[in-house]
């Protein structure tokens, strides 16, 4: 039915949520020093039994018995009867990551994942496994009293149903009306199935003044006339069977009358005690089953919003922050007073603006454990690929990004932990001889710093082969060969396209990327990328990012007779330096000596091929560093401002600009260019030098 | 104007007509957005000379095509006199640098005709169909879609 | 008359489920996503019915009945728990604690609409 259809997105999107959940229950399990392993255990069944739930309402049958028999295996251990030992885990975060397959598949109408038939036998043999003879005894013994009224044998309610109807016999204990129950209703229900001939018996209700309201003490006796067949009677008595005296007997053919009755219900009632009260007390026998699980965080009450409308909401906040920079100019111009009612007025309304701009950012910013909880498994795969044994350790990962950045992110970490589990981490042999543990340990962490993400990546491998690696890029022709290298250098040169190449690319990181693409996809998030390694310690990779994609913190510069942005993410330091300290360098080339290195000077304008204006005492140099560690200094006309800007996409209307990376709208309404300092760089050193520090595509 | 009265209108458009240069000029006005006067673009660093640069509609940054360098007819020296003629195609969005709107007009296909092959002066490739009007003027159509900017054209 | 029914389920599908079975003509459904929040929720929804859901976070379905069936004006307010799990073992746990009856699920429309008029007492 549509209504169902139309919640499916809303269930694989819930799934997702809850496999997020079960990777954290589950990455929890082995700790259990410091966390509560039944908590962490129930976290996980509860995320398998809600997706178990919602499959079962889309009819997606193979997920419900995945989901099934994963929640069994789940369920022994929350009682206790399965322990968490290494080989039960591994089964479990496999059979995790089946289901979150499983999920994909069904969301995407794919056929079942390969690995699941094998995966639910393994659940089953632990299944069976735990649930040795002695641990059924003792489940067994939680078992409630039962009162024994089942009326009537399974055999006989097989038998035809009679056409007449029934006899039926309903005496509510005290507890049914402490559960809810309104015996009237279950009279209607009858009532519902054909005619009814009620009679009430008081006889066991007492004197008025020992009445307990709790405890009436009614009994019915009714003559069902029905065609219904007995289970239809049976199931209006479902929910009450411990709760109530209930027998229902066929009525004859000819029925003689209703006085037959008390002498058919006589042998159901005569072996009945008395039921002291089954009354709503919790078995103190399940302490694991505390109702309140204090342990667990208060759940903030979420909404889920469509992305485009938050992004309306940024780019509406955007136009906010720049009406109130064209206000704020205007204001300027029209030479209103500094201390004036309008600037102060302006002032709140632009620190409103920042607070209303930071909160709408804060909406798009997710945690990045989505991210890192699926390295997990990819740690895992990329393990078990190179038959290398490799732990994944997080950390940070509650630090918050963008969540374009998130989505975009996982492809290079995808592919940089597998470099690091294939290239980094040595097999286990290697690791004893070299005195490691044969496990290697593969670092992720994020922390937000100084206005970027950073996101590091270190494993204790081996380190970068350099002399393999220099052989490698000679060989491709990606340096002279002989040339001079400092070690830092020849670790960059992992990141040239070209790099990787199909002889050198293994089963497992290959697939035909290089870090290239790595550092491209970073780039193309407004971030960096680094690496540094130190020979049998391990590399270290370092992702810089910016906190969100909208808005960037840059400084306005004149280029040419234009006001462009410039980031300041990728700024040293601005010079104004003499005429004595800078050096000319063949044709055109110019070099400015800072602390003994001596860096290229870059004119902005020439490079983004505006005229130059050539009074180059009056420039300004702009050192900035770029991704391969390489620096330059740009030349600009002058440096106007520092500000934070909203980035506007050109590729929308028109397409992308070499040497530009975006445009943003200023005070005045006009629009000024962003500029790409790390294109502006690498093309520079192209164009100049055969050799490249580190050439960008 | 006399193709007003006697056209079907059934088989009748509305155009956009301007002037560049001595030329008349039309587009379909379904594509236009709005017309506004020429502000000062920002200039794009490695454009095509008639990419004149980028402006500000409403937040969004949008290229302003010189459609005089584009028609090989001359760079036009913009003043605030100039219009900018907003067009939307296939989600992208551009404003077309020309010297003046001249009329809105509806226009009976059948008058329109194909372009003389040997008109290829440079403007041809840009031009579908030509209309003679009765003031003995001829009205270009524009071919739109080759008058854009690719929006890959630029990448390095 | 309209049923006030106050649903109790940490899945936003199956709160979803339950709000589709439930047309708004006939019943006014309070949804709240875990114990704690239900129970927030019961003196302003004041429902005819309480349907619960047995696994959430912080406040699970037992939890849920037995703090129903002490609260001093809902006392007697039928409960069903929403379960996928049919094992007889939960459905006397749920009875201990106090619930009238139980939804197995995935629940079709009708037979959800067909419980709670049951275990109300309403006609269709």
């Amino acid at each position: 039915m549509s209504g169902i259809d139309s919640l499916r997105p809303a269930f694989f999107e819930e799934c997702e949520d809850l496999l997020l959940r079960m990777g954290e229950g589950l990455a929890r399990i082995p700790d259990a020093a410091l966390h509560n392993e039944v908590e962490s255990i129930h976290d996980v069944f509860r995320a398998v039994h809600s997706i178990k739930g919602g499959a079962g309402a889309f009819g997606l049958t193979s997920l419900v018995g995945f989901a099934h028999a994963f929640e069994t295996v789940l369920d022994l251990m929350r009682s206790g009867t399965l322990h968490p030992d290494a080989s039960t885990m591994h089964i479990l975060l496999r059979a995790s990551d089946v289901l979150a397959d499983l999920v994909a598949a069904a969301r995407d109408g794919q056929p079942d994942p390969e690995l699941m038939p094998q995966l639910l036998v393994d659940l089953d043999l632990l299944a069976e496994g735990a649930a040795s003879p002695e641990d059924e005894a003792a489940a067994l013994a939680f078992e409630p009293m039962r009162i024994d009224v089942i009326p009537i044998e399974p055999a006989l309610s097989q038998a035809p149903p009679d056409p007449t109807g029934f006899a039926i016999t309903f005496e509510p204990y005290p507890a049914l009306y402490a559960t809810g129950h309104e015996p009237v209703a279950l009279l209607r229900a009858l009532a519902d199935l054909g005619t009814t001939d009620v009679t009430a018996d008081l006889s066991g209700i007492g004197p008025l003044d020992t009445f307990d309201p709790a405890q009436p003490g009614l009994r019915w006796q009714l003559a069902l006339q029905t065609t219904a067949p007995r289970e239809d009677v049976m199931a209006i008595f479902d929910f009450v069977q411990d709760l109530a005296l209930v027998t229902v007997e066929p009525l004859h053919p000819d029925p003689p009358s209703l006085a037959s009755e008390p002498q058919m219900a006589a042998p159901f009632v005569t072996p009945l005690p008395q039921p002291s009260p089954v009354q709503p007390t919790p078995a103190p026998a399940h302490p694991r089953t505390a109702s309140v699980t204090p342990a667990a965080p208060p759940a903030m009450p979420t909404i889920r919003v469509n992305l485009d409308r938050v992004d309306r909401l940024i780019n509406q906040i955007g136009e906010l922050v720049i009406m109130e920079a064209m206000l704020s100019q205007a204001i300027s111009i029209a030479g209103l007073s500094k201390d004036g009612d309008v600037s102060s007025s302006l002032e709140g309304i632009k620190q409103l603006a920042a607070r209303i701009q930071e909160s709408v950012m804060s909406i798009r910013a997710q945690p990045l454990k989505s991210v890192f909880q699926r390295l997990d498994r990819i740690t895992r795969e990329a393990a078990d690929a190179t038959h290398k044994q490799v732990r994944l350790e997080t950390f940070g990962e509650a630090t918050e990004v963008d969540k374009t950045v998130i989505e975009r992110l996982v492809d290079p970490l995808t592919h940089m932990i597998r470099n690091a589990v294939d290239h980094g981490i040595e097999p286990a042999d290697r690791r004893i001889a070299a005195g490691k543990p044969p496990e290697g340990v593969i670092t992720l962490s994020a922390a937000h710093r100084s206005g970027r993400v950073i996101i590091e990546l270190a494993d204790d491998g081996a380190g970068i082969n350099r002399t393999r690696v220099r052989e490698i890029a000679e060989a491709r022709g990606l340096v002279p060969a002989g040339a001079q290298l400092s070690p830092a250098e020849i670790d960059n040169l992992l990141f040239l396209p070209g790099f990787s190449s199909k002889e050198e690319v293994s089963a497992l990181s290959g697939r035909g990327v290089g870090l290239d693409v790595v550092r491209r996809e970073i780039q193309s998030l407004g971030g960096r990328v680094s690496i540094q390694s130190t020979p049998g310690q391990g590399s270290l990779f370092t992702i810089a990012l910016p906190l969100t994609l909208a808005v960037l913190e840059g400084m306005l510069i004149g280029v040419g007779g234009e006001t462009m942005i410039l980031p300041i993410s990728s700024i040293i330091e601005t010079l104004r330096p003499d005429e004595s300290e800078i050096h000319s360098l063949g044709r055109n080339g110019r070099l400015i000596a800072k602390r003994g290195e001596m860096i290229p000077i870059i004119d902005l304008a020439q490079s983004l091929g505006f005229t130059s204006r050539q009074d180059d005492q009056r420039q300004v140099l702009i050192l900035v560093e770029c991704d391969s560690g390489g620096r330059a200094a740009l030349a600009a006309d002058q440096i106007f401002d520092q500000r934070q800007v909203v980035i506007k996409s050109l590729e929308d209307n028109y397409g992308t600009v070499r040497g530009i990376s975006a445009a943003t709208i200023l005070g005045d309404g006009r629009i000024a260019l962003i500029v790409d300092p790390e294109e502006i760089v690498a093309r520079a050193v192209a164009e100049t030098k055969p050799m490249p520090l580190a050439a960008n595509g | 104007m006399q193709q007003m009265t006697l056209q079907n209108i059934a088989d009748q458009n509305d155009y956009v007509c301007f002037r560049i240069g001595e030329q008349d000029y039309c587009i379909d006005i379904e594509v236009v957005r709005e017309i506004r006067g020429w502000t000062p673009a920002t200039v794009l660093p490695h454009a095509p000379d008639h990419v004149t640069g980028v402006i500000n509609l409403r937040g969004s940054v949008v290229a302003v095509v010189d459609l005089a360098a584009r028609l090989a007819i001359g760079k036009t020296c913009p003043t605030p006199r100039h219009v900018v003629i907003i067009v939307a195609l296939e989600n992208q969005i551009v404003g077309l640098l020309a010297d003046v709107v001249s009329d809105i007009m509806g226009i009976d296909e059948a008058a329109m005709q194909p372009v003389p092959d040997i008109a290829a002066e440079g403007a041809g490739a840009f031009i579908t169909k030509v209309i003679a009007l009765d003031d003995g003027r001829m009205l270009r159509k524009l071919d739109l879609a080759a008058v854009l900017p690719g929006k890959d054209q630029e990448a390095a | 008359m309209t049923i006030r029914i106050l649903a109790i389920d940490d899945s936003p599908t199956m709160r979803g489920l339950v709000a589709a079975a439930l047309s708004p003509g006939c019943f006014d459904l309070h949804l709240a996503e875990d114990g704690i929040a239900g129970l927030d929720l019961l003196p302003k929804a004041d429902p005819h019915l309480v349907i619960t859901d047995i696994n959430m976070p912080r406040l699970d379905g037992f939890g849920v009945i037995e703090a129903v069936r002490a609260s001093p004006s809902h006392a007697s307010v039928p409960i069903l728990v929403l379960t996928t799990e049919s094992g007889a073992d939960l459905k006397d746990r749920a009875r201990r604690a106090g619930a009238t009856g139980w939804i197995v699920k995935p629940f079709d429309d009708s037979r959800l609409v067909q419980t709670i008029h049951r275990v109300l007492g309403f006609r269709e």
